[in-house]
């Protein structure tokens, strides 16, 4: 299955710009990033180099098997990604160029992440082991005077690190601040800062109370939750990546002069003209200008049945030609066009979920304020109590050290990357960072139809009640033609345990079907009209043997293989389950029967689909939107949570929360079942959290808390929470409803 | 008590030393693919000459 696609690239930018400007650019190599799926082992890492290197121009290329890309470095202004991928091709490969590389900044801020850890766990351990000496020697033969210069050189260390690797968390929460909200960062950073700055004015006293390894190990375990967490969301977002490059596609362009080149499509502008064969889809939006066939728009509209296309009508990227190769003129520029419609219906659908507010900072909103005030009662107490300033203020302080939200700020971090790596392993790429929460927390779920609760292709439903010899003969014709209906009845031939073999001298009419004359006779393979079949009957497709027999094909877009299951299975946890479909009311209701769904609707459009959903959130539901057509991607960002296969369109790709790959729906309830879970460990996790607080906040309101204890409880907490959530990483799940779970 | 006079400062060298190399590595990419690199380990043949001349 060789998949020759090429997409818009920057290095077609890149070249022109080279051509015009000064030389010395064309010096530079040109750098092409290629997806490359089905690399699995070192044997193709090395065959996939080796077969790039062998093309002319190839500097240098490394392939990097955890991703599946391939970096290639070749001269500039040669040549663009079209012969690497066909070098690839002639390897054993389905290469693809890599759409759009938006993961980058992911990537960079995982690195930075991973840079502040180290730092922070270097002082961490350097500090500790300082501390022990101290804290082992603090009723021994330890002089003060070596105290204090072990506390001075744990402030050398600690100082610069907090300053270092403290700075994502201050900066968060001096925008949150600004904002005016509470986030989980203002309280880790108004902890750190008050225990680094008391315990360096404790330093200068030469007192024992100094809490730098409190502060800084805080740092190290906040910092391994963050890093993980961007790690994960850095492969989501790259896994994804890959999956949009490897649907991107190229275009052949009719230049004036007549002749025909492949470009990517991203690279076409309006006004270009380019032709479309029979079962390729139309590389951009555009206007008809040469030949007549048939469209199938399920992929924009929802609705199976094709339409007819002349000179002058308008047709939309994604559609599929299905009769024969026409030429059309790229329009896509206009505003007026479908996708801009869709996409500003998308940017208003958008706004609502700007405004979720996550599960930690509602924590940190009650925890905070809560933290704030007895640390102020515990000043105020010592005060009353007639010690003096400086003890109530070490007291206040120690308060606010031991509350600092360690297990708190890590509850959520950890439970999500055991939750989305868990969900990674099964094909389920989890790309928003709150997704999961959002997910946990849906009561109702709407479904598009073709495509997602079906697999939007064509397949034979009639199987088992045709012979097989006709089966087999009329595979053999299919496999010469590209034609979605043809690939339809070779599928269902090899499923049936046929082997095809492509048949000599077939004659392919588009529009028409196929045909093929031997010495007994002619067999042909299309249409009704083509084999001489009346006309009314419902079947698309038909075969007329040799002697003249005629065999109905018929077609249609079947459910997913376990589209029944999961629907009752989502019934059966307490969902109610509607379908928002484009298509005709009659196909609509013929699917929603197969699979068990009483509640759906027809004809709905994009607008019609948002309209809907935003009802079930007025009544006080919240709708997951499973979607995957150009016509969802306005509801996808509507719904309080959304998914989308692997399928989808790029649009409707960006706009999900959650992709899952394969045909199977299941995944889907994986990720339903994850994510409830992992809001009940979040939940859990809270729950140590307080119990912790629980039995030492009363310790350090009392001005019994040492560093000892303050670095013990820290650590132990920590460990606590993250030991709970890697039980997420195995174990089978159990779907509920959140609302009626206990 | 003098023996501390340089056991800190080795000990906080070699602890740096460490952090550098760390460092280093991150910046050199060598945990861009730690799938790959366990397979490049594995590969017998003889080494080429694929950098940018």
């Amino acid at each position: 299955m060789a998949q020759a696609v090429l997409s818009p690239n920057s290095h077609l930018e890149e070249r022109t710009a080279g051509r015009s400007g000064p030389l010395s650019g064309a010096e530079r190599p040109a750098t092409t990033t290629l997806v490359v799926v089905d690399m699995h082992c070192g044997g193709c890492l090395r065959k996939v180099e080796t077969a790039l290197l062998a093309v002319p121009g190839v500097v240098r290329a490394r392939a990097n098997l955890a991703m599946r890309r391939v970096t290639v470095e070749h001269e500039n202004g040669k040549f663009d990604a079209l012969p690497l991928i066909s070098a690839l091709e002639r390897a054993g490969f389905s290469a693809a160029e890599l759409a759009h590389e938006d993961d980058g900044g992911l990537a960079a801020s995982n690195r930075d992440y991973l840079r502040r850890l180290a730092v922070a766990g270097f002082a961490a351990a350097n500090i500790m082991l300082l501390s022990v000496s101290v804290w082992s020697g603090a009723n021994g033969d330890m002089s003060p005077a070596l105290q204090t210069l072990f506390h001075w050189l744990s402030a050398l260390i600690a100082l610069p690190a907090v300053a270092y690797a403290g700075q994502p968390f201050f900066r968060s929460a001096a925008a949150a601040l600004k904002a005016g909200r509470v986030n989980m960062d203002v309280p880790i950073s108004l902890g750190v800062s008050l225990a680094t700055a008391m315990s360096v004015y404790q330093t200068i006293r030469g007192s024992e109370q100094v809490y730098f390894d409190a502060a800084v190990t805080l740092l190290f375990f906040l910092l391994i939750g963050r890093a993980l967490d961007q790690r994960m969301r850095a492969r989501s977002a790259g896994a994804a990546a890959n999956l949009l490059g490897l649907r991107s596609q190229s275009a052949q362009v009719v230049l004036p002069d007549g002749t025909t080149t492949r470009v990517s499509a991203r690279s076409l502008k309006p006004g270009m003209k380019f032709v479309t064969a029979a079962g390729e889809r139309f590389a951009a939006d555009g206007r008809v200008v040469k030949g007549a066939s048939q469209v199938d728009e399920s992929l924009i509209t929802g609705e199976t049945r094709p339409r007819q296309i002349d000179a002058g009508a308008s047709i939309f990227a994604g559609t599929m030609n299905l009769g024969q190769a026409v030429t059309v003129e790229t329009t896509a520029a206009e505003d007026r066009t479908l996708i801009a419609e869709i996409a500003r219906l998308m940017a208003a659908a958008e706004q609502g979920r700007a405004r979720y507010v996550r599960l930690a900072d509602r924590a940190a909103k009650l925890y905070a304020p809560a933290v704030h005030t007895l640390s102020l009662l515990t000043f105020l107490g010592w005060l009353a109590l007639g010690h003096g300033w400086e003890p109530a203020l070490t007291a206040a302080i120690a308060v606010l050290i031991i509350t600092c939200p360690c297990a708190l700020a890590l509850a959520v971090p950890a439970v999500q990357v055991a939750a989305t790596s868990r969900l990674f392993e099964k094909g389920v790429l989890v790309k928003a960072p709150d997704a999961l929460e959002r997910l946990a927390e849906i009561d109702v779920i709407a479904l598009d139809k073709t495509g997602t609760l079906t697999l939007g292709e064509a397949r034979i439903v009639n199987r088992d009640a045709i012979p097989r010899d006709v089966l087999a003969r009329a595979a053999a014709l299919a496999a010469v033609s590209r034609h979605p209906l043809s690939r339809a009845i070779v599928r269902s031939a090899q499923e049936a345990g046929l082997s095809v073999v492509p048949a000599g001298d077939v004659r392919e009419v588009p529009g028409f079907g196929l045909s093929r004359r031997t010495n007994e006779g002619e067999e042909r393979l299309g249409s009704a009209a083509w084999c001489g079949a009346e006309v009314s009957s419902a079947a698309a497709l038909w075969y007329r043997g040799m002697n003249g027999a005629r065999v109905a094909f018929e077609t249609s877009d079947m459910p997913r293989p376990d589209a029944r299951a999961f629907i009752e299975h989502l019934m059966s946890a307490g969902y109610s389950v509607t379908l928002l479909s484009g298509d005709q009311p009659a196909e609509v209701e013929r699917v929603a029967k197969a699979v068990g769904i009483t509640e759906f609707a027809a004809r709905m459009l994009p607008g019609e689909k948002v309209a809907r959903l935003s009802e079930m959130k007025v009544a006080g539901l919240r709708p997951l939107m499973i979607g995957d057509g150009l016509n969802d991607a306005p509801a996808l960002a509507a719904g309080h949570a959304s998914v989308s296969p692997a399928s989808a369109v790029d649009i409707s790709q960006t706009a999900a929360d959650v992709i899952f790959q394969g045909e199977r729906l299941e995944p889907v309830l994986e990720a339903i079942a994850v994510a409830q879970r992992s809001r009940r460990m979040a939940l859990e996790n809270f729950a140590i959290a307080i119990g912790y607080n629980i039995v030492f906040v009363p310790l350090a309101m009392l001005g019994l808390v040492t560093p000892l204890i303050a670095a013990v409880a820290m650590s132990a907490s920590s460990i606590a929470v993250t030991a709970n959530a890697l039980r997420l990483k195995s174990g089978s799940l159990q779907l509920g409803n959140w609302r009626s779970a206990p | 008590m003098t023996s501390l006079a340089w056991l800190i400062p080795c000990a906080l060298l070699l602890g740096g030393l460490g952090l550098a190399g760390f460092l280093w590595s991150l910046g050199n990419d060598q945990f861009e693919d730690l799938e790959g690199a366990g397979w490049r380990a594995l590969d017998d043949s003889p080494p080429r000459d694929d950098r940018p001349g």
